[in-house]
């Protein structure tokens, strides 16, 4: 299901001349469990990216929010705390390392609306999702804490790159909101809810599908899908796709290279029109 | 001649000798060239230590004075005043700051008292090469500017117009009044603000020694204390103040209708309009956006009707200057706009409204006669009072804007007794310091009214059950309880903050005011000198220098008019001598210090070729002196020879 995600932002970086190189020996950015648990070893590890990042001279570029929140908390502490700063670097020194606070940290989502713009995704455009009602959802990372990629609380960013390939946004009133994450392991009970209330939402909207911009939002929305139909007796369905396979779907690529087809919630009703010219 | 200097170290109690031996740095000032007393003292500043050194002179035959002290803000008058008295010219008098520039920022008792020494030193070696100068004397007018005819304007113009000065007090909006002219009642009392404020209106009208500008506002402003001349633009009314009789015809035969700005919107205005029934002046303006003559030259329906001949479109904005000794600003405050708080929903959700919108609401000569009713005309069942919205926040401003928490209580109290609506108030905070403020809360208590504690995080109309169809839900942890609640309600009300106005940048460079971080006006000094400036003679007052409540605001602008009446019945006042001088000799007449100078005070003398500075106009700023590529130009006090001496010391 993510490699999906994978192979998707890579054809579509490809086709848009995004110039991705992916990180030697790179590793887990700290999020997941770990940050809550041990800090300052979670930014530590953020931190390791960082540095391996900085030897290439280029923006680290991610597609999970999840990293791209700690990696940028990494970054923002790293330059304002002295403190902070000096544990990091003694620590990275004993692998040989060393970072000077030179990286950027961007979502792949805001590198191509900021970017590479409108007329360049335009022009890349082989079939218009004319009519494709999408529930754009950005989950709660991408905008939260700092707010320097799009409005914390409202965003546009997605509702916009949607619209470049043709669909249409519905109103998504908690495009914002938390999906359950983690706690979909620890108190399954409170996160069906809250998943409960994006899929309602949705529904209500008039959405066909959720473009989602972060694993773990799409796998909670596509996963426990059926757990929440159960336990609240709706009858929702609702595929969720990343949406770089809804801009490689618009693109032209096969429904094979986008890893259509391999959700759980399957997407072929509300695709059908425009898989056929796809594949 | 040898000069014989005295040096004096104070202890401030244990503010300077809890961190520097005081002794020891007495001991080594003694050690200096020139010095022949030296002492410490507990509290200089205290009559027997000014005595002290009033005997030291007398009876040693001092010709120079060193006190280590305190910031010269703080005594320097207070020094200079003693020296004075025993004889001797109070500019051979230096200050030394031990306490905020060394005993409070140091934790090292040795360092400390090092660095003291180090202080004392320079300010030693400078003080040998202080010359006697003389305090300038100039007439004062009398004449006062206020400018804001909010309350704290009004009060003020009312208190100085009241003890026979004249007071040209100026107003941007076609009328004075304020934001208080837009409250329905006022806390805690729920006396009507219109029944208290409208008399005093009248009265700033019809006053003899007021004259009301309004529709105009200060554009330049120079000069110095006791000699201001203020530019004040006065825009075209298109009726004549002198013939209009406020008869209201035109209003009524207006054929058009617009958004009312005095009503939030929610209300409709004529084209040619006075805010409220009550404006002062009487006279309406003609909104030249929207009249149909302006804009399709057609019309001209007022001009048929006035009575009096008073509608003239030919009018033109013009400018008038006049001249007065000090100033009082009273511009007021904006506030906070509610659409920033994106999750709050404002100007999303019709039934999510403001503060001051529901002011309008509930007023009995509002857009709605009074009735509380929501955007469909229907009488609410529940409404919600949010608190703090844009302020205690670090998203937007961090301070509290310290009025909103008693006009919450104000509302929820209208709303229980004009509706039967269940009302809920989220606070964070319940803040109800001031006079019968408290006692208004507990009251409120006993009407019914759901506190809730906790920042309200979102206000949605996303439904999660049949209970809240169709409803505006409230978002809020509760964290006395620590849950978190969903209140679906039919309004909203948002509890929004004061802000500094948004043109306050502008104002404070025409009066060369300071500003604090958050935007508002900064008094000279926030305990002691609260409605002073770093400007001599320009004042401050009300809401322009911080949140304030109507007593506070009127308090403000009683104090401001009593500093300014001290100032005029003084008859003349002092300038400082420490301005700059131009060696005529060495200038070279290149004219880099006349664009530098911030005060307007230095011109060109074309017969001469030389720059000619203004005394009473300069503040010794110094940056004349230090732009001079010929190094012509000398402040007094500040003489090359001084700083270098105490540099000098201070490298040795």
């Amino acid at each position: 299901m993510n490699k999906a995600y994978d192979r998707s932002a890579r054809l579509v970086s490809r086709l848009l001349n995004i110039d991705l190189a992916e990180l030697d020996d790179w590793n887990c950015c700290g999020a997941s469990a770990y940050i809550s648990i041990h800090e300052l070893k979670a930014h530590l590890l953020s931190a390791r990216n960082l540095s391996i990042a900085e030897k290439k001279k280029k923006d680290l570029v991610v597609v999970c929010p999840a990293c791209f929140t700690t990696l940028s908390k990494t970054n923002h502490y790293l330059a304002e705390d002295r403190k902070f700063r000096r544990t990091i670097s003694t620590a990275l020194k004993s692998a040989n390392l060393e970072y000077w606070g030179g990286v950027k940290v961007r979502h792949l989502l805001d590198v191509i609306v900021k970017d590479i713009g409108e007329n360049e995704v335009k022009s890349r455009v082989k079939r218009k999702l004319s009519g494709l009602r999408v529930a754009p959802y950005y989950g709660c990372q991408l905008t939260r804490p700092f707010g320097e990629v799009d409005d914390t609380q409202f965003p546009m960013m997605l509702d916009t790159l949607l619209s470049w390939i043709g669909a249409q946004p519905v109103s998504f009133p908690l495009k914002a909101k938390c999906c359950g994450g983690l706690l979909m392991m620890t108190s399954e009970e409170v996160a069906l809810g809250l998943n409960k209330n994006l899929l309602d939402c949705a529904a209500q909207n008039g959405a066909e599908c959720i473009a989602t911009i972060c694993p773990l939002c799409h796998m909670n929305i596509e996963t426990y899908q059926g757990d929440v139909n159960k336990r609240f007796g709706t009858n929702f369905h609702i595929p969720a796709l990343y949406f770089t396979q809804l801009m490689g779907l618009a693109f032209g690529f096969s429904r094979k290279e986008l890893g259509i087809d391999e959700e759980m919630v399957s997407s072929r009703v509300a695709l059908e029109k425009y898989l056929e010219a796809a594949s | 001649m040898v000069e014989k200097i005295g040096v004096y170290i104070c202890h401030c109690g244990t503010n300077i000798a809890r961190t520097v031996d005081c002794k020891a740095v007495a001991g080594y000032a003694l050690g200096l060239p020139n010095v022949v007393v030296a002492r410490d003292y507990l509290y200089t500043c205290s009559d027997p230590g000014q005595e002290m050194i009033k005997n030291d002179i007398r009876e040693s035959g001092l010709t120079r004075v060193v006190v280590a002290s305190c910031s010269p803000l703080m005594h320097e008058t207070t020094f200079r005043r003693a020296v004075a008295d025993a004889g001797l010219n109070p500019f051979l008098f230096q200050m030394a700051n031990i306490r905020e520039q060394c005993s409070w920022i140091s934790e090292n008792r040795e360092l400390a008292t090092t660095r003291a020494k180090a202080i004392v030193g320079a300010a030693v070696m400078r003080v040998e090469f202080n010359e006697p100068l003389e305090v300038q004397k100039v007439p004062m007018n009398p004449n006062v500017l206020i400018v804001g005819g909010g309350i704290a304007g009004i009060e003020a113009a009312l208190q100085i117009a009241d003890s026979g000065k004249r007071v040209y007090l100026v107003e941007k909006e076609p009328t004075i009044g304020g934001y208080m002219a837009r409250f329905d009642k006022t806390f805690p009392t729920l006396d009507c603000a219109a029944c208290i404020l409208t008399p005093k209106m009248v009265s700033v009208g019809q006053h003899p020694n007021i004259e009301l500008l309004s529709y105009s506002d200060v554009t330049d402003f120079s000069g110095y204390v006791g000699n201001f001349t203020a530019r004040i633009r006065r825009r075209p009314r298109y009726v004549d103040e002198e013939k209009c009789t406020g008869c209201g015809q035109c209003e009524q035969k207006c054929p058009l209708s617009v958004l009312s700005e005095f009503d939030c919107g929610l209300g409709k205005r004529k084209a040619i309009y006075r805010p409220f029934p009550q404006a002062v002046p009487s006279t309406p303006v003609i909104d030249r956006e929207h009249c149909l003559f302006f804009t399709k030259g057609v019309c001209r329906v007022c001009e048929k009707f006035c009575p009096r001949g008073a509608i003239n479109f030919e009018q033109k904005e013009r400018f008038i200057d006049v001249q007065v000794g000090s100033a009082i600003i009273a511009t007021g405050f904006d506030l906070f706009d509610a659409s920033r708080v994106k999750e709050y929903g404002y100007g999303k959700f019709p039934n999510v409204i403001t503060s001051l919108e529901f002011e309008r609401l509930t007023h009995a000569s509002g857009p709605t006669v009074g009735k509380i009713v929501l955007k469909n005309g229907r009488t609410p069942e529940s409404v919600a009072v949010v608190h703090c919205v844009g302020s205690r926040d670090n998203n937007y401003n961090e301070y509290c804007s310290r009025v909103c928490c008693m006009y919450s209580l104000k509302i929820a109290h209208l709303v229980r007794e004009k509706t039967d609506a269940k009302v809920y108030e989220f606070y964070i905070d319940m803040r109800a310091a001031g006079k019968g403020y408290e006692e208004f809360y507990k009251r409120l208590l006993r009407e019914d009214v759901t506190f809730s504690r906790g920042r309200v995080a979102e206000i949605t109309d996303v439904a999660q059950n049949s209970s809240e169809n169709g409803k505006l839900i409230v978002v809020a942890e509760d964290t006395l309880l620590s849950i978190v609640k969903r209140i679906p309600v039919d309004m909203v009300i948002l509890s929004v903050g004061l802000e500094a106005r948004r043109d306050a940048l502008q104002v404070a460079h025409i009066f060369r005011i300071s500003r604090s971080k958050d935007g508002f006006f900064l008094e000279k000094h926030p305990k002691l000198a609260p409605v002073s400036t770093a400007g001599d003679g320009i004042f401050i007052a009300g809401s322009c220098q911080g949140p304030k409540d109507i007593p506070d605001s009127v308090a403000q602008g009683a104090a401001a008019a009593a500093n300014v009446l001290s100032l005029i019945d003084r008859k003349e006042v002092e300038l400082e001598p420490t301005i700059a001088l131009i060696d005529e000799d060495s200038c070279s007449g290149c004219k880099i210090c006349i664009g530098l100078c911030p005060y307007n005070a230095i011109s060109f003398d074309e017969p001469s070729g030389h720059a000619v500075i203004t005394g009473a106009l300069c503040k010794g700023c110094g940056v004349c002196v230090a732009a001079c590529p010929s190094g012509a130009i000398e402040q007094q006090n500040f003489t090359n020879r001084q700083l270098t001496a105490e540099v000098e010391a201070i490298c040795a």
